[in-house]
């Protein structure tokens, strides 16, 4: 059966990520899907105060993610912290810290600002695709890129990507499942749930979620290199 | 079996397969899991013998013992002066590493180095904290006095530099100023204030177009276009 927009279950939205487009950052990166854009500037490894949270044994991550006042459709989110976004702030920390070596930077922090001017249904996922190249960009040593998309149940179907019509469909069980995952060894390293589902239902939508986050691994691979201009 | 996935200066981002076997080793940027060797930053590829290696093409500075770098005076202590590198660690540098005067008991520090001040200084050592030392007891260590200052990304400082300094003293040549290019991405220009804005243009092109071969015919071209003199490159091999 085909979506409301005429995707396959299993179909991504249209995906575009660039490489560098913030000068002054020391590496950033924009990752849209569909109509949700996200923007990562990455600043560091750069000095940490106050001094009491420096570790002396390792650089330290931070994540911010912010949602611009009129992204959303709708009311005007209001500027600044909320108790939302400083929950997928710190996910987002947990679920890049494990491709990142950060030893060889002590008592340094590396600092990630994700910005969201628009946003339609799977923002954080959109926001950790972006960071994940950012951070790559910054010249940092990881393990590997991080892909991460949101998977959810739309009545009786699991379906790859929801937007915001599907997330807010209300004639049967809804449940939305954002997967964060290292690509290489099929590693999850974020996985939330909002919703109810079953078992066999949450298992198939893992495995639809690591098919979807090779491609969107593809289209991370290929910006990197596009900014030094090969292939 | 080994099999190189890779070709020499190729671009891998981290995580990318390089080679799948045991004859060959992981270098900087790289590492092994297994049987095989993944890149671990985004750069370019190096293959040295059997060593394999990333060497990235973006990213901040980290201090490193040897290397030669322009640096402002934050702080100024009992023992001597607290150094900013364009890094994430700050530089000490004691009195007696400053200069080949004798220093008194009580003397007034700032009138050898005061605040704000520029200085190229050589790092002798960095702990594992990255703590850093560095010295100004070795020729060509200076107080710079007026010009400008430009930051520049210190992954490209080597292009800048040029094989044995060709590139810097073409740019030195054409536009008549002194300059200082320190290992940290900091660079120091001195001279008639038109030129000066020639040479950071220069400097801020080979920082562009640095990937893309033919860069000192390129530099040559863009100077005598914009001095209205004719270069003589130097010939490498002399």
């Amino acid at each position: 059966m085909k979506r409301h927009d005429g995707r396959q279950p299993e179909d991504l939205r249209k995906m575009e990520a660039k490489v560098g487009v913030i000068k002054n950052a020391d590496g950033s990166a924009y990752f849209k899907i569909g109509n949700t854009w996200a923007y990562a500037a990455v600043y560091g490894p750069r000095n940490l105060y106050p001094k009491f949270l420096q570790d002396p044994g390792r650089g330290i991550l931070r994540c911010s993610y912010n949602m611009m006042p009129f992204s959303g459709a709708g009311d005007r989110v209001r500027p600044g912290q909320s108790r939302r976004s400083k929950e997928i702030s710190f996910v987002t920390v947990k679920s890049l810290l494990p491709v990142l070596d950060l030893e060889e930077y002590p008592n340094s922090v590396v600092d990630v600002f994700i910005e969201l001017p628009q946003t339609e249904a799977g923002s954080r996922c959109a926001g950790i695709c972006a960071a994940s190249m950012a951070l790559a960009d910054a010249g940092l040593v990881m393990k590997d890129l991080v892909s991460a998309v949101s998977v959810g149940l739309n009545g009786d179907q699991m379906l790859v990507d929801l937007d915001y019509a599907e997330e807010a469909y209300e004639d049967g069980p809804v449940a939305d499942i954002p997967v964060a995952m290292i690509n290489r060894t099929n590693e999850i390293t974020l996985l939330q749930m909002d919703g109810e589902v079953s078992k066999d239902m949450l298992l198939k939508g893992i495995s639809m979620a690591k098919d979807a986050c090779i491609k969107i691994y593809e289209v991370q691979k290929k910006a990197l290199k596009a900014k030094y201009g090969s292939e | 079996m080994t099999e190189v996935l890779v070709k020499p200066k190729d671009i891998v981002v981290p995580g990318e397969l390089l080679v799948k076997g045991m004859d060959n080793f992981p270098g900087p940027g790289a590492y092994r899991d297994n049987e095989e060797i993944y890149s671990s930053r985004l750069g370019v590829v190096y293959i040295d013998g059997r060593t394999i290696k990333v060497v990235p093409l973006s990213g901040v500075y980290i201090p490193k013992t040897g290397d030669t770098i322009i640096c402002k005076v934050i702080d100024i202590t009992f023992s001597g002066w607290r150094l900013e590198t364009n890094s994430a660690y700050s530089a000490m540098m004691s009195l007696k590493d400053a200069t080949s005067d004798y220093i008194g008991r009580g003397a007034d520090l700032t009138e050898y180095y005061n605040l704000e001040d520029h200085v190229v200084c050589k790092i002798t050592n960095v702990t594992s904290q990255k703590l850093v030392d560095v010295s100004m007891r070795e020729p060509g260590l200076k107080k710079l006095v007026d010009g400008r200052i430009v930051k520049v990304n210190t992954n490209k400082v080597p292009r800048i530099i040029g094989k044995k300094g060709s590139m810097v003293s073409m740019i030195k040549n054409a536009t008549g100023c002194r300059i200082v290019v320190g290992q940290n991405g900091i660079v120091w220009i001195q001279g008639d204030v038109n030129n000066e804005f020639i040479a950071i243009e220069t400097i801020k092109k080979i920082e562009r177009e640095s990937h893309i071969p033919g860069l000192t015919n390129t530099i040559k071209e863009y100077l005598e276009k914009q001095t209205g003199k004719k270069i003589e490159v130097q010939n490498e091999k002399a």
